[in-house]
Order: C-alpha cells, then structure tokens, then sequence
C-alpha cells in the first residue's frame, strides 16, 4: 500500500488536493447555512430583540431544524413552467457561487484553486451566475418572476461592468490578475484599502447588487414583486437559490477581504503560520456582520435610483480611481 | 488534458447542433451559452486563459445575458414551435448543411495529416504577455479599435437622450 | 418646498454636494442602527420570563364565591344577555335546602368570548370575574368550552368582603326578611304603631 503511494507521488498530491478542495466547499456551505443563523441574530439585536434562541445553544440548532424541515418539504413543480430550466437554475445559483468560492485563497497553503487569470475568472463566473436568476424568473412563467428577472438582469449587467473596473486599479498595483499574488503583495505593501479606497466603495456596492442582497434586493422585492424570481419556487429547489445566496455573501466578504483587506495577513502570521486561518475568517466574519448591518440599517431604493447610482456615481468614481492609479503607477515606474 | 480537450469540443459541437435544430428560442439560446462556454474551455486548455476568461465575460456573461434577455420579453410560445418546426424543412438545411460538411472534410483533412503544432498551443500566454502585445506592437489597432468603440458609445449616448 | 429643483436641472456641483449628501445620511443611518448593539432590548423572553400583568387585566373568566364559601352566581342569566357574543349559557336551579338560586350548569365557550368583560360589568353578584390569565392555548378546540367546574374558584377574587345575599333583601334559610346589612325589618302593615 505504502509502496504504492510512493510509487505515485503525482496521484497522491492531487488525492490530497481533491480531499482539499472538498473541505472546503463544505465548510463552506456549512458557515453559509451557519450565516443564516448569525443573520437573523444579528438583525435581532439591531432590531433591539432575540433572534432565534431556542433550538440548541443560542439557537444554532435552528439552522439544522430549518434544514430538515426543507428537505421535507415537497418538491412542487407548477404545471406551467418550463421544466428542465426551472429545475436548473437553482443548481446554477448555488453551484456557480461555490465555484467562485474555489478560486479564494484561504490561507498561503489552503484554497482549492491556483489560477493565474484568478480574479478574471471571478468576474466571468460571476457574469454567469446572472443566468440562474433570469432562468429561473423566466422558467416560472408568471408575471411576478419575470419581472424579477428582468430587474436582475439589468442590475446584474449594469453593476458588473464597473465592478471589473473598479476592481483593475489593485490588479495595476499588485501587477497580477492572480489572488495569491495580490494577497502576498498586500503582505508586503500594506493593504489595498488605503491605496484603492474608491475602487473599495465601488467594489463593494457593485458585489452587493450582483448577489442582489439588500438593500439592493429589487429582483425579489417582496412589497413589489411578491418573491420575485423565486415566486414560484418551493421545497430544496427554494433552498438552493436560499443558500446559493448565502454562499454569496460569504463569497463576497471573502473576495473583499483578499483583495482590499490582505486576506490571511495580519500580526503575528510571519512567526506563528497557524494564525492565518483565524485572521481569514475574522476579516470574513467582519464583512458578513457588515452586510448584515447594511440590511439592518438601509431600506430598498427604487429602481430608476438604483440605476442613476450605478451609471452617474460609482462607473465615474471607479474610472476615476483606475485613472488615478494608473498615474501613479506610472509615476513610480518612472520615478524608480 | 486530451481527453477533457476532445470531451470540451464535442460539448461545443453538439450545443451548437442543439443550438440549430432547437424549437423553443430561450433554449437555443442557453444552447449557444454552454457552446461559448465550451468554447472557453478550449481556450484555457491551449494556453490562453485571457483569452477564456475574457470569452466567458463578454459573450457568456453580456452579450449572451442581453440576447436571452430580449428574448424572455417576447413571451413565445408553443405556435413559434410549430412555425419553427413548419421553417425547418430539408429543403431549407440541406444547402447549409453540405457547406459545413466541406468545411469539416477540410478541417479533418489538416487533423489527421498531421498539420503541424502551433507554437501557441504548447506554451502558456498569460494576461500580461496579452497586455504587452497589445500596448506594444498592435498599439495602433488598439487605439483605432478604441476610437471606434468611443464614437459607438457617444452615439449610443446621443440616441439615447430624452430631448 | 421654496428654491427646490429637480436633480437634473441643479448645477453639477450641487449634484456633487447631493451625492454627498446622501453618502452621508446613509453612513448616519448605519452607525445608528449599529449604536442598537449596546441598547436593552425591548421584548423579553416570554415563557421563562412573564409580562406584569396588572390585576384587572381582562383574561380568563372564573366564578368566584362568597365569603362564607358558597358560590356567589345568583344564575339571574345578566351575564349570558350582555355578552356580545353569546358565549355564555347557564341553567338556573334552587337549593332545596334555603332557597338559594345557583346554575345548575354554567358553561362559557372560549373560543367564541372576546373577553371584553361586559358580563362582569353585569354581575350583580360580582360572581364572574376576568382574571389576568392570558394562558388558554389547546389542542383541541373542544377544550375551550369550559364547564362550571372549570370556572368555578374557591376564593372570592377581587372583591372579598362582599356577601350577596347578607346585602340583598331576598329571604333565604338562616336569614329573614329585614335581616341583610343594612336593612331595616320590614314594615307590618297591619299594625298601626308607628
């Protein structure tokens, strides 16, 4: 058996690599399942009440009562829709959120994939995970989802174009369209939140309208749209596109934090290596109890404001900040 | 690699059949997405990711996004089936048909006689050598190529003013 | 509003000073829902800790007694004609042994009352009382009909020195004519002392 194993060093890097790559997509479904429990928590405590508290300790078990209880559901598929879509957007929200959770960079020797275009495939995959919603707005064949869906779509389309710009400003600094790259050069550097400030605001209101979370919720405004693109949806297919968005927010903290806030590197992590990991989840943790905040504290802002913010403010402030670094890159490459 | 090379261009071949002989629009056009997205794959197997992931950002994710978009709106229904099944006679895609089979003779005729590698298929080309080419010797394509996109978008801004 | 103008016909740099503007109000908004973290809350847990519930909060029904121990409810039926809803229904029956009205049965069906205590307000016996109660969830809707035994209380609940019938004119075994608090023996009006 050993022998075996010594015989193939190739196979078993790449076993130990697979066995990786699986760990950490359950973790990290389980911390998005985990995030629904912290979510309501958190916007109890905002909201000056409990949360959920009753189910286990502090009521994390809710989690797993809800889950059960949605497994069980049934699996209703309305008569009027179009089958083989319906049934696969759901699959495409939450599988393409976890694929885009394969290119993080947790920790220098953890993270599932090393792409060199990381931050291009990012984008690309994020492009795609518009499909999910429209499909499933269209597959529902019901006013209520369509009208999600078409929102989505224009959101999703407008907001993506200046969250690569806004996003190109750090690739010019850190001279790499690779999230390792970026993170080690932040090691080096300090983080890319002073220089990219404005790419930073850019970037993080776009990420919140392309998981469309609130306040920037319009596809499944519930006052407007009933549930919007998921009006039609019941049981594990709902659940899906549930957690798909959970995994979004997860994902977008962490894309945040590995490329404006050093991702693993903190105090402390050049002598004790074990550090990176909590110094990862802590920066995560900050964002997703900040996304949660802006749910608590902003209401939903109507569709024409939406779209004037996204064209006249932030497409302006990002190619500004691209403009301005580039200058300076330029400068400093003269200058040396 | 091969074998994931040969299984991506099948996956493109055959969406692309699907994409032509497909009734209902909205899955002819998902059909087109999985081809593009194929066709990605091929990219990034060759040694050019840029290019891949630039496929999948511009055509699966915009280009392809407006088309279903447009679509989706037109709500079509079960008599664009029949009037798509009533289109598609033989007499219609038989022309098509022999042209595109000269085509793959040609292109299997390079296949098995061997036709020499490309050196771009051996080597990796990562974003920056794109970056250098295009900034160095194409930079006037690039300029005229941006001018053009400049005057498409200030007349798309003109035509798309209130007063 | 004076001096207010569209977004679009203001000046560029007033657009500026907008967007500003609402960046800020924005930040405002956040750091005052954040500033919530650090402040009581206003629900508490309820089953392990209760409400204070003040003594005439209108909950359950009960039927009290007198302070000798004998029910107080007369079964003069006032109760079962004020409530709105109807849901109060009694047999009126006498005691063989003084005279003494009570219900034979007295039923009051939860699930229809209101608890608006208007059949308290009717008692002349202050025999139903509402208690603070509030605790009447079942299983089984049936479960909601109480009974006179359900109702009935062994105390004399809110008003504990009042007696009916050692107020009340109404003869009964042990107590005449003219013998309630009060009251004054009644005239023999065939004699002709003053």
């Amino acid at each position: 058996m050993l022998d075996w194993f010594n015989a193939h060093p190739h196979l078993v890097d790449s076993l130990i690599e697979s066995v990786k790559a699986i760990v950490v997509l359950l973790v990290t479904v389980v911390v998005a399942a985990w995030m629904i429990w912290l979510e309501r928590r958190l916007l109890g405590l905002w909201q000056d009440r409990y949360g959920p508290n009753r189910v286990g300790p502090f009521g994390l078990g809710q989690v797993i009562a809800d889950m059960i209880k949605i497994f069980f559901k049934e699996d209703w598929i309305p008569p009027f829709v179009d089958k083989l879509t319906f049934i696969v957007a759901p699959a495409i929200a939450m599988g393409l959120m976890l694929l885009m959770f394969a290119l993080v960079p947790v920790t220098p020797t953890w993270g599932v994939a090393h792409i060199n275009v990381g931050l291009l495939v990012f984008l690309a995959l994020a492009g795609l995970e518009v499909y999910a919603v429209m499909l499933g707005g269209w597959a529902s064949n019901s006013k209520y989802s369509l009208l999600g869906g078409l929102r989505v779509t224009a959101q999703t389309v407008s907001y993506e174009v200046f969250m690569g710009i806004s996003l190109m400003g750090i690739v010019m600094l850190a001279g790499s369209f690779d999230l390792r790259h970026i993170v080690e050069y932040q090691a080096a550097n300090g983080w890319n939140i002073i220089p990219q400030f404005f790419g930073f605001c850019a970037f993080v209101t776009a990420a919140i309208a392309v998981v469309h979370r609130t306040p920037f919720d319009l596809p499944e405004a519930e006052s407007e749209l009933a549930a919007g693109f998921h009006t039609e949806y019941s049981g594990m297919k709902f659940g899906m596109f549930f957690v798909g968005e959970y995994v979004g927010i997860v994902l977008v903290s962490a894309i945040t934090t590995v490329l404006f806030f050093g991702g693993w590197s903190g105090p402390g992590v050049e002598s004790h290596a074990w550090l990176a990991f909590p110094w990862f989840a802590f920066k995560c943790l900050c964002f997703m109890s900040g996304f949660i905040l802006l749910r608590a504290s902003l209401p939903r802002p109507r569709y024409d404001q939406m779209m004037a913010a996204g064209w006249k403010v932030c497409l302006p402030l990002s190619l500004i900040n691209l403009l301005g670094t580039a200058a300076v890159v330029v400068a400093g490459a003269h200058g040396a | 690699m091969t074998f994931f090379f040969y299984l991506a261009a099948a996956v493109a071949v055959i969406s692309t059949l699907f994409v032509i002989f497909g009734r209902n629009p909205v899955h002819a056009l998902l059909n087109l997405v999985v081809s593009l997205l194929a066709v990605a794959g091929l990219f990034f197997m060759l040694g050019a990711p840029f290019a891949g992931a630039l496929e999948v950002i511009v055509y699966a994710g915009a280009i392809m996004v407006l088309f279903v978009f447009v679509v989706m709106m037109l709500n079509l229904g079960k008599e664009i089936e029949d009037q798509e099944r009533r289109w598609l006679t033989p007499k219609v895609w038989f022309a098509p048909a022999v042209l595109s089979v000269l085509l793959l003779g040609g292109l299997l005729d390079v296949l098995l006689t061997g036709g020499q590698t490309h050196a771009a298929a051996t080597t990796t080309i990562d974003a920056k050598q794109v970056g250098v080419h295009l900034f160095g010797p194409y930079l006037l394509a690039v300029e005229l190529g941006s001018m053009l996109l400049l005057a498409a978008l200030v007349a798309a801004y003109h035509l798309g003013r209130h007063d | 509003m004076p001096g207010y103008l569209p977004p679009e016909k203001r000046s560029p740099l007033q657009q500026l000073g907008d967007i500003l503007w609402g960046v800020y109000t924005q930040l405002r908004t956040i750091v005052m829902i954040f500033s919530h973290t650090f402040r009581k809350r206003d629900v508490i847990p309820y089953p392990e800790v209760k409400p204070y519930m003040p003594p005439r909060y209108r909950g359950r029904i009960v039927l009290t007694r007198d302070p000798d121990g004998d029910e107080r409810c007369v079964a003069c039926n006032l109760c079962a004609v004020a409530c709105p809803v109807g849901c109060i229904s009694l047999q009126k029956t006498e005691r063989p042994e003084d005279g003494r009205w009570y219900p034979e049965w007295f039923r009051i069906n939860f699930s229809r009352c209101i608890f608006c205590g208007l059949c308290e307000e009717a008692c002349p016996t202050t025999a139903i009382q509402l208690t603070p109660d509030y605790e009447l969830a079942e299983y089984k809707r049936q479960s909601l009909v109480y009974e006179k035994e359900d109702l009935l209380i062994s105390g004399t609940g809110k008003y504990p020195d009042y007696n009916f019938y050692r107020v009340a004119g109404m003869s009964i075994e042990g107590k005449p004519k003219g013998a309630a608090e009060k009251e004054s023996a009644p005239v023999d009006i065939k004699s002709l002392l003053p």
